[in-house]
């Protein structure tokens, strides 16, 4: 082995990855010889890329995703690439065509999910951080399911370019990890312009957490602590806010009516948008190839039939319909009304508050096969997806156990003060561990 | 408006000839390179690309909609357009759908029935070019298709008119018009092979609208419109309806045929690129400076160089011929007039005549060979020998001789009775002058035509003054020939 590589062979008995780096090279820099895992939805070049699908068995990125770059750059060594539900629909990682991750909690419960891998990769010690992608809630559910640290940067901070697209005006790359500490060096060297990326913002992040919340407002929305949020959940949730009071925070009840609409909204534009991004996977240039012999339609259908899994196509035709002449006005437009209100909403709060607080998820992590409908799945996104929809920064750091379980406090930040989420986790970190 | 009326509007689709392409880097000067080299991650689509807008080509894109008088937009936007077709690599084409880059404008053409007639512009806007399909094989056996994506992320522009066009000739002077307009503003190469594509919208008053698309040439447009109103009206004689229909071209057989009825049931599902910023172009309108355009250099030349109207209208009609008339005349403005007739009813038939182009003359051999005319050292008949000359030495790719050099070596200068004199003076067998040889050789010839001549026969006259023409060929100044051939005539009486 030389002196630039380093050895990754992991005993994956959670199937955390999809694949991985034995030999991994890295260099010097700020993340010189650290293992990290990269969720399988981001390109590497060279190293195969599925997003979980069999649909993209085989492909193999001829370029590096910007933050995959930079990782290289900060030389960090890229160990394996994780499992995730296919194209990170899912809250699970149950959606995965190469079989589910299990909870390095406990292995008859699922890790969460979209970035299932990851989390349970990092939560299972086989290494230190790993890059997760966040859609609607994807790093937060795994982080808080597996007793982890995930940031959801604000949109435009870190580039996405590379990132397989899911839902485009929704999703960020974000760093998972087991430390506060660990997550924001991760996020040192991910944020930052990307001119290949539209939408990103020249905001680099050069942040030291520092644990000081004195005089911080906190904002306690009733909607994170109503019907549907498991009460002892809420109460661990509570219990840890109270420790920042403890701090020097004060707290203050607000509420966040748009939240009624959100995750309705949330599910029309991720899946209007997944069916245009997932239009491309045809079997022509990647993939399993489409039958040439046959009218290129009927190819065309047939690939996409034997190699998108159920959720996949479930959303693709929910996304197709919504766009659709004649309900475009109906489902797509008025979702977007209901993101600008939870916008609005959000604004307003944060012209009181600092920083709003509550669970990051209203359970503990499900048995597998617990969420059989994907409609009691989709409930549980409902304390996750207004950040997505507001473009907002926020993190999970774990709070505290039910039922040996760890639980996930949730604390959200205006947009680009991803240093003050960060700064929060820290204090309690430091407080309570 | 009159029943049985033919209405045409017409949707125009551009290259925009930027170095690169629409959302990556790639060059655009794909059309000599092999199948899939001008390609990138970018324009394949392939998963986690994002698009990256080419500043230039929106540039481009606010002279065209400026020069067309149309309003930019305070914010336009790209937009998905979602539907599979194998050239199509992400499945979905960006363009621009419910706020363009601009609306609202118009471009003037010469009507049918003379005179100016605006054409209104309904909207610009901006979008990428799909790959392209190569069918290999026949039908019979080993029919395949090839992908090739360079032309996949080339910019279009995308010129949507109102249906104001009442025959195909007038959608031809449109698109003429435009193509100047967009050739003025250095941004379209209408040389290029697939840069313009039009979709044509064609109705008889009162009747159903057809869509006929896939027209990819300015003479098919023509074409491709006659057909269609012929057909239409048949229909309409024999009682018939007009469907509502989408129909292609088939340009080597000049008719257009129906569309599977699916495809126009297309449904796009439009919606915001999400990957795309708005385009707040606003501030930059100012920046944005035109040259001067077709019609203005036209009343230019009417003034500057007195070119007659429909003279300085086919000059300014073609950019790179109205360069070529103010490069010829720029030695000499003496040669204005005669540059006027000469370029546009000769030099245009000679061009065309050879398939060339007016890229193969060069202006000064041109200017060289008006001097000649001007100076009277050859006749007009030898005018057109030279510049055939001239064309045939360049399109063969022999070395090009100047004009004075073919008069010489063609021995085509004008022959006169004062340039015969001036010879004479060399100690050489003084001879006749070679017009009055001439006539004296034809006189000897045609005794009948003579005889008929004194009979009072005026056809006669003519026809001896042909021989003689004939007999000079053609170096001889007709005036003069009748001059001296009435003398003669006069004498043989005598």
């Amino acid at each position: 082995m030389g002196d630039n590589e380093i050895c990754f062979e992991t005993d994956d008995r959670y199937n955390a990855f999809l694949t991985t780096c034995k030999k991994a090279p890295h260099g010097p820099g700020a993340l010189a010889g650290i293992g990290v895992a990269v969720k399988d939805n981001i390109s590497t070049k060279g190293i195969e890329t599925t997003c979980a699908s069999k649909i993209l068995k085989g492909y193999i990125p001829p370029y590096d995703a910007h933050v995959v770059e930079l990782l290289r750059n900060s030389g960090a060594a890229i160990v394996g690439k994780t499992n995730m539900d296919e194209f990170g629909m899912g809250t699970t990682t149950e959606n995965s065509a190469f079989g589910p991750t299990l909870n390095p909690c406990d292995t008859g419960r699922v890790p969460g999910g979209s970035s299932g891998g990851s989390a349970a990769a990092v939560a299972g010690g086989m290494v230190r951080m790993a890059l997760g992608t966040d859609t609607g809630g994807s790093i937060r559910c795994p982080a808080a399911f597996c007793g982890i640290v995930g940031l959801k940067p604000t949109y435009g901070r870190v580039s996405r370019y590379g990132l397989v697209a899911y839902a485009n005006s929704l999703e960020q790359i974000g760093p998972m990890g087991r430390t506060v500490s660990d997550v924001s060096d991760l996020m040192q060297v991910i944020a930052g312009y990307d001119r290949r990326d539209s939408t990103s913002y020249d905001r680099p992040y050069t942040h030291i957490p520092c644990a000081d919340i004195n005089g911080l407002r906190i904002g306690i929305p009733r909607q994170y602590f109503g019907g549907g949020v498991d009460p002892e959940v809420a109460a661990v949730v509570t219990r840890a806010i109270g420790r920042l009071e403890g701090l020097g925070a004060t707290t203050v009840s607000c509420s966040i009516p748009s939240m009624e609409y959100a995750l309705a909204a949330y599910y029309v534009i991720c899946t209007s948008e997944a069916s245009s991004n997932l239009a491309r996977f045809d079997g022509v240039r990647y993939g399993p190839a489409a039958d040439s012999k046959k009218p290129w339609h009927e190819a065309y259908q047939e690939v996409r039939r034997a190699n998108f899994g159920t959720e996949v196509r479930r959303r693709i035709m929910l996304g197709t319909f919504a766009l659709s002449s004649g309900y475009y006005g109906k489902y797509y437009a008025k979702a977007q009304v209901a993101r600008m209100n939870v916008k609005q909403d959000f604004a307003r709060i944060f012209a009181d508050v600092d920083v709003i607080a509550g669970p990051t998820m209203p359970t503990i992590a499900f048995k597998l096969g617990e969420k059989s409908d994907p409609l009691s799945m989709y409930l549980s996104d409902i304390l996750t997806v207004p950040v997505n929809l507001a473009g907002i920064p926020a993190i999970s750091v774990p709070c505290g156990k039910v039922n040996g379980m760890p639980v996930g406090l949730q604390v959200m930040g205006r947009p680009w003060e991803d240093e003050r989420v960060i700064d929060v986790a820290f204090a309690y970190e430091q407080e309570c561990v | 408006m009159a029943e049985g009326q033919v209405i045409v509007g017409l949707e125009v689709h551009c290259q925009l000839d930027t170095k690169s392409k629409l959302f990556c880097g790639c060059s655009t000067d794909y059309r000599n390179d092999g199948p899939n080299t001008h390609v990138c991650p970018v324009c394949l689509g392939l998963p986690g690309t994002m698009p990256l807008l080419n500043r230039c080509s929106i540039e481009y894109a606010m002279k065209v909609a400026k020069a067309l008088n149309c309003t930019v937009l305070a914010e336009s936007e790209f937009s998905r357009k979602n539907y599979f077709y194998p050239d199509l690599d992400k499945a979905y084409q960006i363009t621009q759908y419910d706020k363009p880059l601009a609306e609202g404008g118009y471009l003037e053409i010469e009507s049918d029935e003379g005179g100016e007639k605006r054409i209104r512009i309904t909207r610009v806007h901006v979008e990428e070019d799909p790959g392209r399909l190569v069918h290999m094989g026949n039908a019979e056996r080993g029919r395949y298709s090839l992908v090739d994506y360079n032309r996949a992320g080339i910019p279009l522009i995308e010129i949507v008119s109102e249906p104001d066009m009442r025959s195909p000739r007038e959608a031809r002077k449109f698109l003429n018009k435009l193509r100047a307009t967009l050739e003025y503003l250095n941004v379209f190469d209408s040389e290029k092979e697939g840069s313009l594509r039009v979709d044509a919208n064609i109705s008889i008053q009162g009747n159903e609208r057809v869509e006929v698309k896939n027209i990819t040439s300015y003479k098919g447009v023509e074409k491709a419109l006659t057909f269609e109103i012929t057909r239409q009206k048949h229909l309409l004689r024999r009682g018939q309806k007009v469907e509502r229909e989408t129909r292609h071209f088939l340009e080597a057989r000049g008719v257009t045929q129906s569309s599977r009825s699916k495809e126009q049931e297309h449904d796009y599902r439009y919606f915001p690129e999400p990957d795309l910023r708005p385009l707040n172009v606003q501030s930059w309108v100012k920046g944005i400076v035109l040259p001067e355009l077709p019609d203005a250099r036209r009343e230019r030349f009417i003034t500057q160089y007195g070119c007659s109207l429909n003279h300085a209208r086919t000059l300014t009609g073609d950019l790179r011929l109205a360069n070529f008339y103010e490069e010829v005349v720029r030695p000499d403005m003496a040669l204005a007039a005669l540059a006027d007739t000469w370029i546009s009813d000769t030099l245009i038939g000679e061009l065309n005549y050879r398939d060339m182009s007016i890229d193969m003359v060069e202006p000064a051999s041109f200017t060289g060979l008006l001097g000649l005319l001007r100076g009277g050292l050859i006749t007009d008949t030898s005018g057109i020998e030279v510049l055939r000359v001239m064309l045939d030495q360049h399109l063969k790719g022999q070395p090009c001789e100047k004009p004075l050099a073919i008069v010489d070596r063609l021995d085509l200068r004008k022959v006169t009775v004062a340039e015969t004199t001036g010879t004479q003076s060399e100690g050489s067998v003084p001879d006749l002058n070679p017009v009055i040889q001439s006539i004296h050789e034809v006189l000897a010839m045609q005794p009948g035509a003579v005889e008929d001549f004194r009979n009072g026969k005026k056809g006669a006259f003519n026809f001896l003054v042909g021989q003689v023409m004939k007999k000079t060929r053609g170096c001889a100044d007709p005036a003069e020939v009748n001059r001296l051939l009435a003398e003669e005539l006069k004498k043989k009486e005598e």
